[in-house]
């Protein structure tokens, strides 16, 4: 099962960071959720995938019975989980403003914050990059 | 169990911006009872602070089990010398940027929106200051991503929004990186715990999968710090946003990845990692001079400021390459000094702006004759950032080039000292430039006068004098730094006081 898990780890992994290099935002955002849920795997696979037992102690008992499955992993993901929405939200509002903004979702394109012609020695010309349009 | 004073100690810091949220979010549209809520909160939040500095000073290193339950179960929250200190200084950043923000020409229509997101973003960076586990940590970065993300965009310029992409993707894989160590760190310890982890990560049986590990956290942390190689976010976003929201992430967001680092090495990798040493070494002298070169290719005041502080960082990391009290404590003296001084000068370039302008140095000039008081206040902070005594960054210079000449780490206090000269350049840039050059033809000039002038200068004198007071009178400053590096060096009291006096 660990195994299974790793190998789907390093998948989805390598997915993201292919995705990740696009030059297109809806890749990107779609590479930044199989990060998300790659990491989300790796939290569950090092925590032990260790039984099916629900992980709640017998009344009169001390500690969890023998193949309980571990909860905080899964306590951990749960968080993880809703953060990641969160953020993902706010990432596909930003790429939707910019394709409003720009009329482009090719990250090269989207320059409007970076200086044209820099470095530059000339003083002059340097002034004239960044002067905002 | 009845909460101790210790216990509130170290959760007002977070119940207070917290509160302040909230409330400034249900207040929306009353632009006012919104100012009325922060201001209140930044007082409060300053008076919390200092009683928990005091309270870390008195007793050491304090820690709160947060519900009840029993470290390492439990949600802990620490505070040393560090932690507390990091916190003052995060409520007085609160309070000057919250000051400033009402009277700054970009703030106007959207003040709705900065009050509650300003709030949001004090409660990440104290709950990263105070967290005790690791998880609580990432959870503490997310609520300060989110917020940050917020305040990017606020005022809705187009560059703004090319910014924040930028600014969104790098930091996201940042985070998610952050979290996949997370995950590998408690399946190799099975602890979060910090103080926890710290005592089973010597015993783990595979060291390589703990180094792997310590890289991942590294290189997490290094991302928020924006070390050397990781630090392309930063010049990308940092120049587009308004003055006030630059200030505070000046000032805040990259310290908070570089305390993490501190922490992360002194208390989880204190030794046992030879490839570390070697491996801080280059991303600290990478970060001095690539930071300091880019600021000399620019000609507009925010995007020097910004690849400045990349630089600055540079300095923090070679404290803690170097990691030894002496240096340590230079590390933290200059994460003080660098957060007020960073914040002051965003602050200032936002002043200028609204009397010159522009940003653009080669659109400014004249700004002496006209104002020499914004002069002087620009000149505080700016050769303060350029390490001339007597201002504060002269000390924490002195401090960090001193401790690695004693470890006989002589290339990187060399590297140092040249990043301090074109440190001195970029700042003698901006004041030929704006301040003493004729104005060129057909600048616009706006007098600032009155209670705007009070308003806009008022926050930045008082940045201004806390930097000349550092650098005059240094003595309990230094002591307490030195105080806060043996406690980093000699993580045992960090341990005992988290986890009781259990063997």
């Amino acid at each position: 099962m660990e195994l299974l898990l790793a190998l789907l780890f390093g998948l989805l992994l390598a997915a993201a960071c292919y995705l990740l290099l696009a030059r297109s935002l809806p890749r990107v955002i779609i590479g930044l959720l199989l990060l998300g849920n790659a990491a989300n795997l790796s939290i569950i696979a090092a925590g032990r995938v260790s039984g099916t037992v629900p992980p709640l102690v017998e009344r009169g008992a001390q500690a969890l019975a023998a193949g309980a499955s571990n909860p905080l992993p899964q306590a951990l993901v749960l968080t993880a989980i809703v953060i990641s929405f969160g953020l993902t939200a706010f990432v596909m509002v930003l790429a939707w403003a910019t394709w409003r903004a720009e009329g482009t979702l090719d990250p090269e394109a989207l320059r409007r914050a970076e200086p044209p012609a820099l470095p530059s020695t000339d003083k002059e010309a340097a002034a004239e990059a960044e002067t905002r349009p | 169990m009845i909460a101790s004073r210790a216990d509130w100690l170290l959760a007002l810091p977070v119940l207070i911006p917290l509160i302040a949220c909230a409330l400034s979010a249900a207040l929306r549209g009353r632009p006012l009872a919104q100012r009325a809520v922060t201001a209140t909160a930044a007082a409060a939040m300053l008076v919390s602070a200092a009683a928990l500095v005091v309270e870390v000073l008195g007793r050491g290193v304090i820690a709160s089990q947060m519900g009840d339950w029993p470290a390492p179960f439990g949600i802990t929250m620490v505070a040393d010398l560090f932690a507390a200190a990091m916190v003052a200084i995060t409520a007085l950043m609160y309070a000057a940027t919250a000051a400033y923000a009402p009277s700054d020409a970009g703030m106007r229509a959207e003040e709705g929106l900065w009050h509650p997101l300003l709030a949001a973003l004090v409660l990440g960076v104290a709950g990263a200051f105070l967290a005790g586990d690791l998880f609580n940590l990432y959870v503490w970065f997310e609520v300060m991503l989110i917020a940050s993300f917020g305040l990017l965009v606020l005022g809705g310029g187009r560059a703004q929004l090319d910014a924040a992409v930028k600014y969104a993707v790098l930091n996201l894989v940042a985070t998610t990186v952050f979290l996949i160590a997370v995950g590998l760190a408690y399946g190799l310890t099975g602890t979060l715990n910090l103080a926890d982890m710290a005592r089973r990560m010597p015993e783990v049986p595979n060291q390589g999968a703990a180094a792997a590990v310590a890289f991942l956290l590294l290189a997490a942390f290094g991302a928020k710090a924006a070390v050397f190689p990781l630090f392309f976010w930063l010049p990308a976003s940092y120049h587009t946003a308004i003055a006030p929201v630059a200030a505070i992430f000046a000032g805040l967001l990259t310290k908070v990845g570089v305390y993490a680092m501190i922490r992360l090495v002194t208390l989880v990798f204190p030794a046992g990692q030879d490839w570390m040493a070697p491996l801080l070494w280059a991303v600290a002298a990478g970060t001095m001079v690539v930071g300091v070169l880019g600021a000399a290719a620019h000609w507009d005041i925010r995007r020097i400021l910004s690849f400045h502080i990349i630089s600055q960082i540079g300095y923090m990391i070679v404290g803690l390459a170097v990691a030894t009290p002496l240096a340590i404590a230079g590390a933290v003296l200059y994460i003080v000094h660098h957060i007020i001084v960073k914040a002051n000068l965003f602050l200032v370039a936002g002043a200028i702006r609204r009397a010159g302008g522009s940003f653009s140095l080669a659109e400014l000039g004249g700004l002496w004759r006209r104002d020499p008081w914004l002069g002087i206040l620009f000149a505080v902070p700016a050769l303060s950032l350029a390490g001339l005594p007597p201002l504060s960054g002269f000390w924490a210079k002195l401090f960090v080039v001193k401790s690695s000449f004693d470890a006989g780490w002589y290339v990187l206090a060399a590297v140092a000292l040249a990043t301090g000269i074109l440190t001195l350049y970029s700042m003698l840039k901006i004041w030929i430039e704006a301040f003493w050059k004729e104005p060129p033809e057909g600048a616009v000039t706006v007098a600032l006068a009155g209670r705007e002038r009070w308003l806009l200068l008022g926050p930045v004198a008082v940045l201004a004098l806390i930097t000349l007071g550092i650098g005059l009178w240094v003595e309990p400053f230094a002591a307490y730094a030195l105080a806060a590096g043996e406690q980093l060096t000699n993580r045992d009291a960090y341990i005992a006081a988290v986890l009781g006096a259990r063997p």
